[in-house]
């Protein structure tokens, strides 16, 4: 519990030191949702993905419209937000797990490229490339205004990532989440245990797909539109980035690499997006030659080890 | 009649290769059974089909007079048809305890609660200690596989089959690769197997073979080429044949 | 029956130029076992170099090919060397990983020398006429693409099936450390290999540039197409890279012609339904 801690002194470190760029705050906490819903398939399960943007962007969809249409209670729309992540994560994983390696990647891409045109051409529900504007959210609790400097969306978004962390933790440390760590290593040895391997797999895309569609769901409510660039292969792209340079399976390397990635994007993309990429494409193989586990791999190196062998007890 | 477990006519083909032949096999409950036979002679196919890792060209798997033919390695492994693997299969992040919490939990219909603690959990604690206890495994119960000794590996598979409380458990040349001076702990191990289980296993040390099994099946080029007394194993033409001869290899479908 | 006629032409040759640039995928990735996901920047950077030959340099359409190929393979050798082969044997999320980093380089590397917008490479003469076949004119560029795409198909089979080289590739690929028993020096073969899938990609690269233009993000943009081509037609395989460029192309071609305003929906719905029933491919071997 001590990460929780941390993560909430983190949180609202940010908040007393950031006052400007509480919207890029609340934006890092809706995308390291995402990066950690893509941590429990790829990170738990093993299962890649390039393709995570989908639920996020149908919890981004799903509050967009449920809100233009007049349910504006923002803890309704984080629900509504959840539960349409799931079932497009239900949706997601009955299709990838058909197939194995590259087929499963390339249908990952397929499906959110598809998400994506589809979002495009239901311009009548999701205004197409111009994007779901004018989301008017009621205040929260009915009290707190969502207010033209963010502070609310920003607190509100710190309080749901604690939320998800406490319950993911919970789940990754249960019998389920041990049993998708062997599906992880070794399917064949998981059957003879007599275990199914399917519905596992498809449990953990459902959850997944809750938590990726909350994250979906507090951007939209936190900046008011849904864009196309929700439910994008790029931002599906960058979300595995960010879960490789923190570090998969185990959580924290999710939120680390999320805020260090945004961070430097923020800065560099703001002089020339694409000496960003260049230094993105650098910093991606650097992580694979150097550091394979990411930098929370790397830090648990750098401290001797320890760590790693507490860590499946914790 | 009293047949607890039955194999009729087993085969299959790898492409053209015939890896298993028409392999008929019965054994009562309690039984212990040694299946012997040259290297590539198509031992471990046999477990893999028996136990569903792969599907057989023709014949039927029989368990308690049920046909699970047609069933996959889970609903086998369910139903009391569990196997142990030649090359360890383990998870080498996990310790010998959480291997076990896991299986038993699995055989309980539990592995897959989400809001209940893995760790600590003290419905099944009780039943693993027992289990690694029986196998010598208490010491490192709690060390990641990774960092154990071979022999102990071996030993976790045996854990993890009994941890399923098979009635027919077919073992996979368990003492291979493990060093002499623990070949000892595994024999015990063999020992102390329920009484009422049917065991098959598959092993090249002739003389944990002539200790465990009360009765032998040697299998050649994917073939039954013997089946009698441990006794009267290294005196058969047909056996002398396969080990010296050229039976060693599997022949091509004609 | 004329717009047929059209469509069907359209994705014959659309289908050629993809299946010159994925083959050479598809053979790294069937044979190397490499998921190479920078395959597109190789015919990217051709692309550009053709471009800078033909139209600031003035050259011949079939110098700039030339010279766009050679440009290639020699800026892929130290990749090959200092990167590529640290990857080799790796998980396929290694490989990903660190090709979509090499791609994501190459991106903001062409763009810092070349500028966001759209390269084109002029055609000669006799390619942009119209050529009479009989029943109806064709664009020269279009029978040209095809006619690439059945040599380099051909060839390939050739060099695969029917030479020395092609025996000790298929005998690296079943065994490597075999093979290297044998006297077959691996790396050679790897890296010939590796040099000839990026040839293809570049020429692929240079004659599609008329159904796939030359711009900073097409490694990107067409990624999704390639590897859908790869995995549809099974890694590895020819004749199914060839089907598979095929039908794509036709799902693609007839989708714009007739439904323009569904564009990609209804290319992506036909590689997941593919997909779904064939998880190895058309043509995958049995894993
Ligand atoms: N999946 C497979 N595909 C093709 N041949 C196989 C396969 N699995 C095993 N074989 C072949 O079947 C034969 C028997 O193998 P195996 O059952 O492992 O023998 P044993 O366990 O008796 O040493 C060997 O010749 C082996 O090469
Ligand atoms: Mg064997």
């Amino acid at each position: 519990m001590a990460g929780v801690i941390l993560i909430i002194a983190a949180g609202l470190a940010g908040y007393w030191l950031f006052p400007d760029n509480l919207a890029l705050l609340t934006r890092v906490i809706a995308v390291a949702l995402l990066v950690l819903s893509l941590d429990l398939i790829t990170g738990y399960c093993g299962v890649a993905s390039l393709g995570q943007a989908s639920l996020f962007g149908a919890g981004a969809y799903a509050a967009g419209i449920a809100c233009v249409n007049g349910v504006t209670e923002p803890v309704t729309l984080v629900a509504i937000g959840a539960v349409a992540g799931a079932m497009a994560g239900l949706l997601m994983g009955t299709i990838m797990l058909r197939a194995h390696g590259l087929a499963q990647l390339v249908l990952s891409i397929a499906i959110v490229q598809l998400f994506h045109e589809a979002a495009n051409k239901a311009s009548a529900y999701t205004g197409g490339s111009d994007g779901l504007a004018g989301l008017m959210v009621s205040p929260l609790f009915g009290v707190f205004e969502f207010d033209l400097w963010g502070r609310t969306a920003y607190l509100f978004g710190l309080a749901l990532l604690v939320v998800v962390f406490v319950v993911l933790k919970f789940i990754v440390s249960s019998p389920f989440g041990m049993l998708c760590r062997g599906i992880k290593q070794d399917p064949v040895r998981i059957r003879a245990m007599g275990s199914y391997v399917f519905p596992v797999l498809l449990k953990m895309f459902v959850i997944s797909g809750a938590v990726a569609g909350t994250g979906g769901a507090l951007a939209a409510i936190s900046t008011q539109v849904v864009g196309l660039d929700s439910v994008s292969f790029e931002l599906s792209a960058n979300a595995l980035v960010m879960l490789v340079l923190g570090g998969l399976g185990t959580l924290y390397g999710a939120l680390v690499g999320t805020v260090i990635f945004m961070g430097f994007e923020h800065v560099v993309s703001a002089i020339n997006p694409f000496h960003w990429m260049t230094m993105v494409g650098a910093l991606l193989i650097a992580v694979v030659l150097a550091a394979p586990g990411g930098l929370t791999g790397l830090y648990e190196t750098l401290l001797g080890t320890g760590k790693r062998a507490k860590g499946g007890r914790t | 009649m009293s047949d607890l477990f039955r194999v009729e006519g087993l085969t299959k083909n790898f492409g053209g290769l015939a890896v298993s032949r028409n392999i008929s096999l019965s054994m009562p409950a309690g039984e212990r059974l040694a299946l012997i036979g040259p290297n590539g002679a198509g031992k471990t196919t046999f477990v893999n089909l028996v136990t569903g890792q792969i599907r057989p060209s023709a014949g039927r798997v029989v368990l308690n007079g049920e046909d699970v033919t047609r069933f996959g390695a889970v609903p086998r492994v369910r139903k009391g048809l569990v196997r142990t693997f030649q090359v360890t299969r383990l998870f080498s992040q996990m310790t010998p305890e959480e291997h076990v919490t896991l299986t038993v939990l699995q055989r309980e219909g539990k592995a897959t609660r989400i809001l209940s603690r893995f760790t600590g959990n003290s419905e099944v604690s009780g039943e693993v200690e027992s289990i690694l206890s029986t196998l010598g495994l208490l010491d490192v119960a709690r060390r990641r596989v990774g960092e154990i000794a071979y022999g102990q590996q071996r030993l976790l598979e045996i854990g993890i089959a009994l941890a399923l409380q098979p009635k027919v458990l077919l073992l996979d040349e368990p003492a291979a690769g493990v060093p002499s001076s623990d070949t000892p702990r595994i024999e015990q191990a063999l020992e102390r197997l329920p009484p009422s289980l049917a065991v098959l296993m598959i092993e090249h040390d002739m003389d944990l073979v002539f200790r465990f099994a009360k009765r032998v099946v040697v299998l050649a080029a994917g073939e039954i080429i013997f089946e009698g007394m441990p006794s009267d194993v290294a005196a058969n033409e047909k056996v002398r044949e396969a080990y010296l001869g050229n039976y060693a290899h599997a022949r091509s479908v004609a | 029956m004329q717009t047929i006629l059209s469509i069907a032409i359209d994705a014959f040759a659309y289908g050629m130029a993809l299946f010159i640039i994925c083959i050479g995928l598809s053979l790294t990735m069937g044979l190397m076992r490499v998921v190479n996901l920078a395959h597109g920047a190789f015919a990217m950077i051709a692309g550009y170099i053709a471009s800078y030959a033909a139209r600031d340099l003035g050259l011949g359409y079939a110098v700039a090919i030339f010279l766009a190929i050679i440009g290639t393979v020699i800026i892929s050798i130290p990749l090959e060397r200092l990167l590529y082969r640290r990857i080799y044997g790796s998980p396929e999320l290694t490989q990903v990983l660190m090709t979509i980093g090499i791609t994501f380089c190459i991106i903001g590397i062409t763009n810092y020398f070349f500028g966001p917008t759209l390269k084109s490479i002029p055609l000669p003469g006799s390619l942009s006429q119209p050529v009479d076949v009989g029943i109806r004119t064709i664009a020269g560029h279009r029978l040209f693409v095809m006619a690439c795409g059945v040599v380099v198909a051909g060839g390939l089979w050739y060099l695969i099936e029917k030479t020395d080289f092609g025996i000790k590739l298929r005998a690296t690929v079943d065994n490597a450390a075999m093979a290297d028993a044998l006297g077959v020096r691996t790396q050679v073969i790897y890296a010939i290999s590796f040099a000839i899938a990026i040839g293809l990609a570049a020429l692929g690269g240079v004659v599609g540039a008329e159904f796939l233009p030359i711009e900073p993000y097409y490694a990107l943009r067409y990624m999704v197409t390639f590897l859908v081509v790869v995995s549809v037609g099974g890694a590895g395989s020819i004749p199914g890279a060839v089907v598979a460029c095929l039908l794509l192309g036709a799902v693609d071609t007839t989708g714009r012609y007739l439904m323009p305003e569904f564009g990609n929906f209804f290319f992506y719905a036909a590689v997941i339904a593919i997909v779904c029933v064939f998880p190895r491919g058309f043509f995958g071997r049995a894993q």
